[in-house]
């Protein structure tokens, strides 16, 4: 019974972790918290199951398909919803304009693909009980993508660019770098990242249009709790969130869960609102 | 002219466009609550079920846009609060907890549930930032079915429970209906009283200045709870109507698209307006039913609508229909001081009293912006603060006003130890300032800009406000009649009803002069109030400033511009590196040999 929960709660954890890098991706380099990140993991599953159950196509040729497919949604996202707003002086409108447009992605989904959920292929078909795929796939991906942003931000000249623009915006444009290409790019690499979470969580979260509002919340606590920006942070609170989340499922039940779920993000927020590893608030006056 | 003739010039001045202004903003209302009352003529039961819900949503949305449009709070699950009045009203009316009791009786009882877990929804406001608030009302949705939901010997669990039935006269449709939409327009006035009050002017404030709202003596927590607990108790108040309406309730009632179109009503309808919101949830409610085959797409229309409006029409439909934004503006008007006018804002202060700071230091990390500084600032006098960029004079500013806390050092007010920190203290301290960036209210009126600076005179409290008691209505009428003086005193008085974020930027300074003055402060703190003024503009601004430092008010002056500290200041002191570098008579600092070289240059 302790396995199955550490290996759900691990899964879930890895998910919502990849949730919450997705947030930090797009915030890295617009300062922007878009309500789309949760969809576009409810949309790598869709087009996972839409890709490989409807149309039959081999998983290899579904996967790039898929991340093509949302990466196009981020940057589609960029266009519609954040850059416009970034020229405004009220820069908190982008609240409402990544919420309009996640609204807008959930309800097409749920007209176009159904309200009901549909079931997602296995992969690999390798392992079984608590050592499932649908385990370990997740939590093998977050620690891929984790490593693989690390390698990106540290040791290559586009990483490094993202790093600037995210560090200072004004100086790194008067360096001449092209921040509003960089911020595309950064758009179609969250909808990538995303997309690869709800395809390796397709298994246990299935392809359900619901998954995004689930997925927005709950890939947002980690990004809460772990300070902005920080994706390690994001990874450990993530994983942490999921363990507790499924130990809570058992202990008192599905409904008190989500209550305790709740509860916790509320009272650790506002004891530190920076998160717990995050930094400290800017100057105002 | 006469002092007297200027004194009663304000007065009239205000009465006239005040009185358009009231006939003008009343108009839009009629329309609406005139087709409401002709209504019931058509006897079409249909028609009574559609405006019966237009008339319950906007129970809660008066409510939410107090929360949502003016105090700029994102508050996007409101649907929780629906929930748990339905919920409240339709267990107290069946019984199935404690005897039952009368319908009536239950929604007031609902009403004080959700006046308390208003709060409770609303006090992640006071510590998050916008997203991090709008997702924690976020869960709050989602938690509130899930324990509707699970807790089956209460609420019935999925299977429901029957919602409250109303006694005659409101038990038919058209009965419930004159209910709903009596209880709506209890509603609409209420919520327009506290709006067009100082916690209205506040809470706008808090959402577009809040530095500067804090200045002006308002305490951000203890204005949100007022609103939230108002909110949540119209919001559960809508919910047990809203029971009554769909006569049986599950948790599947209440989706999260209700709260979708709760907010969005507010938004397409326009920040910081009462008209704008009521129309835009007509329109919402109204929609689906008139394109019926788009019924599925109707959140994706209110998804859509969000994003066209907050891309395109930032105003909403208020902004649209507000014909006053447009009016043109004379485009060679001048700033002109009436220093006189400052006599019936400003008391005559006589005793002396002083302002000191002594050896305060200040450090951000390894920096040291203020190295034990001893400053005091003395009643009736103008104090002027120079020195070079960095050299800690904005961050004095920002130490006496309360922003900043010093690691040491001691300030004291007329004798008395002056508390480090709390900045929304320092307005009742006497203590008022200005901003190097003017801090203001684009949306709002030039007078009420101002007005916002007299927050802390106003006596009455909420509940007065919201019933528009005579106690408030006298202190409204003596805070115009202030303001206009402040204006007045300033020279900006023939703008007082224009919006704010159409003046110059020289305009808004002395506007921001203007709102401090409201607090009739013992001691002004002005940072760089000359910056992008003309050289005209900046002795206007000498003689204004020197007027109010001749009605005893001590006036502690940052400013670049050499001349004019050297014209109007009794006491120079410079800084550099955070240190006192010099002080004196403007006199000796003019030869003082080290500020010659490090920053008058010569």
């Amino acid at each position: 019974m302790l396995a199955s929960i550490i290996a759900s709660g691990l899964a879930t954890g890895a998910v919502y972790a990849l949730i919450g890098i997705t947030y930090n991706t797009m915030f890295a380099t617009s300062r922007v918290m878009s309500f789309t990140a949760g969809q576009l993991g409810m949309l790598g599953g869709v087009f996972g199951s839409l890709f490989m159950v409807v149309w039959g196509l081999p998983s290899l040729v579904a996967l790039p398909l898929a991340l093509l497919g949302c990466a196009a949604v981020g940057v589609v996202t960029e266009f519609l919803a954040v850059r416009p707003v970034l020229k405004s002086l009220d820069k908190h409108l982008y609240v409402l304009s990544t919420l309009a447009l996640a609204l807008m992605i959930q309800q097409v989904t749920a007209i176009k693909w159904g309200t009901e959920p549909r079931p997602f292929p296995r992969l690999l078909d390798i392992g079984s009980g608590v050592l499932d795929e649908k385990f370990w796939l997740p939590v093998a991906t977050c620690l891929l993508v984790i490593a693989a942003l690390e390698y990106l931000y540290r040791r290559t000249l586009v990483g490094r660019a993202f790093i600037a623009i995210a560090e200072d915006n004004f100086a790194a444009r008067a360096l001449g770098l092209p921040e509003r290409d960089l911020r595309i790019a950064s758009y179609a690499l969250a909808g990538a990242i995303g997309a690869l979470a709800g395809f390796a969580g397709g298994e246990l979260l299935l392809a359900f249009f619901a998954n995004g509002p689930l997925l927005s919340f709950y890939g947002f606590v980690p990004v809460a709790l772990g300070g902005l920006g920080n994706n390690r942070g994001a990874a450990i609170a993530g994983l942490a969130l999921g363990l507790f989340q499924q130990a809570a499922n058992f202990l008192v039940g599905g409904v008190f869960a989500s209550v305790a779920v709740f509860s916790v993000f509320i009272v650790v927020l506002l004891a530190a609102p920076q998160g717990l590893l995050g930094a400290a608030a800017a100057r105002r006056v | 002219m006469t002092s007297m003739s200027r004194a009663a010039r304000p007065e009239a001045v205000i009465r006239a466009p005040a009185k358009q202004g009231m006939i003008g903003a009343l108009l839009p209302f009629v329309v609406p609550f005139a087709l409401a009352l002709v209504l019931p003529f058509s006897a079409n039961d249909y028609w009574a079920l559609i405006a019966t819900r237009a008339a319950i949503y906007w129970v809660l949305v008066s409510g939410l846009n107090l929360v949502v449009g003016f105090a700029g709070q994102l508050a996007i699950g409101y649907v929780a609060l629906l929930t748990l009045g339905a919920y409240t009203t339709s267990v107290l009316a069946a019984g199935n907890v404690l005897p039952p009791i009368p319908s009536l009786a239950a929604l007031l009882a609902a009403g004080a549930v959700g006046a308390v877990f208003g709060v409770v929804v609303g006090l992640p406001a006071l510590r998050l930032r916008t997203f991090y608030f709008a997702m924690a009302t976020l869960g709050f949705a989602t938690i509130v079915t899930q324990i509707a939901l699970a807790w089956q010997g209460v609420t019935g669990g999925g299977i429901g429970i029957s919602g409250p039935t109303f006694p005659a006269p409101f038990d038919s449709p058209w009965g419930f209906y004159s209910l709903c939409v009596g209880i709506a327009a209890l509603c609409t006035c209420m919520s327009a009283n506290v709006a067009h009050s100082r916690f209205g002017r506040a809470l706008i404030a808090i959402r577009d200045a809040e530095v500067a709202a804090e200045a002006s003596g308002i305490f951000k927590p203890r204005l949100l709870i007022l609103v939230f607990i108002f909110a949540g108790a119209l919001a559960a108040v809508a919910g047990g109507l809203f029971a009554s309406l769909q006569t049986y309730i599950t948790p599947d009632a209440f989706t999260f698209d209700l709260s979708i179109l709760f907010f969005i009503s507010i938004l397409i309808g326009g920040r910081g307006s009462i008209i704008g919101p009521l129309l835009g949830t007509i329109l919402l409610t109204l929609l689906p039913e008139f394109a019926a085959p788009l019924a599925s797409w109707s959140t994706f229309l209110y998804a859509a609508l969000l994003l066209v409006i907050v891309l395109a029409v930032p105003g909403g439909i208020a902004g649209l229909i507000d014909t006053r934004r447009r009016e043109r503006l004379d485009s060679d008007r001048k700033v002109q001081p009436h220093p006189a006018a400052l006599g019936c804002l400003l008391p005559t202060i006589r005793e002396d009293r002083s302002l000191t700071l002594e050896n305060i230091a200040l450090t951000f990390g390894a920096v040291r912006a203020i190295d034990g500084l001893d400053l005091a600032v003395e009643s009736g006098r103008v104090h002027g603060l120079i020195g070079p960029n960095g050299s800690g004079k904005t961050t004095t500013l920002n130490v006496i006003s309360g922003y900043y806390t010093p690691q040491q050092g001691r300030m004291t007010l007329a004798g008395a130890p002056l508390p480090f920190g709390r900045p929304h203290l320092r307005s009742e301290f006497g203590i008022a300032r200005t901003f190097q960036t003017p801090r203001l209210v684009g949306e709002a009126t030039v007078i009420e800009n101002v007005m916002i600076g007299g927050t802390i005179n106003g006596r009455t409290t909420f509940a007065e406000a919201m019933l528009s008691l005579p106690r408030h209505w006298r202190e409204e009428k003596a805070l115009a009649q202030d303001a206009h003086a402040a204006l007045e005193s300033v020279g900006i008085a023939s703008l007082a009803h224009v919006h704010a974020d159409r003046l110059q930027h020289s305009e808004l300074r002395f506007m921001e002069i203007a709102r401090a003055l409201m607090a009739r402060p013992a001691f002004l703190l002005l940072d760089e109030p000359a910056a992008g003024l003309s050289p005209d503009e900046i002795v206007r601004l000498g003689q204004l400033i020197t007027a109010i430092s001749d009605q005893g008010t001590g006036v502690l002056l940052v400013e670049h511009h050499a001349d004019l500290i050297f014209d109007i200041c009794d006491h120079v002191t410079v800084l550099n590196l955070g240190k006192v570098l010099a002080e004196g008579t403007p006199a000796d600092i003019r030869v003082h040999k080290e500020v010659v070289s490090a920053y008058l240059g010569g």
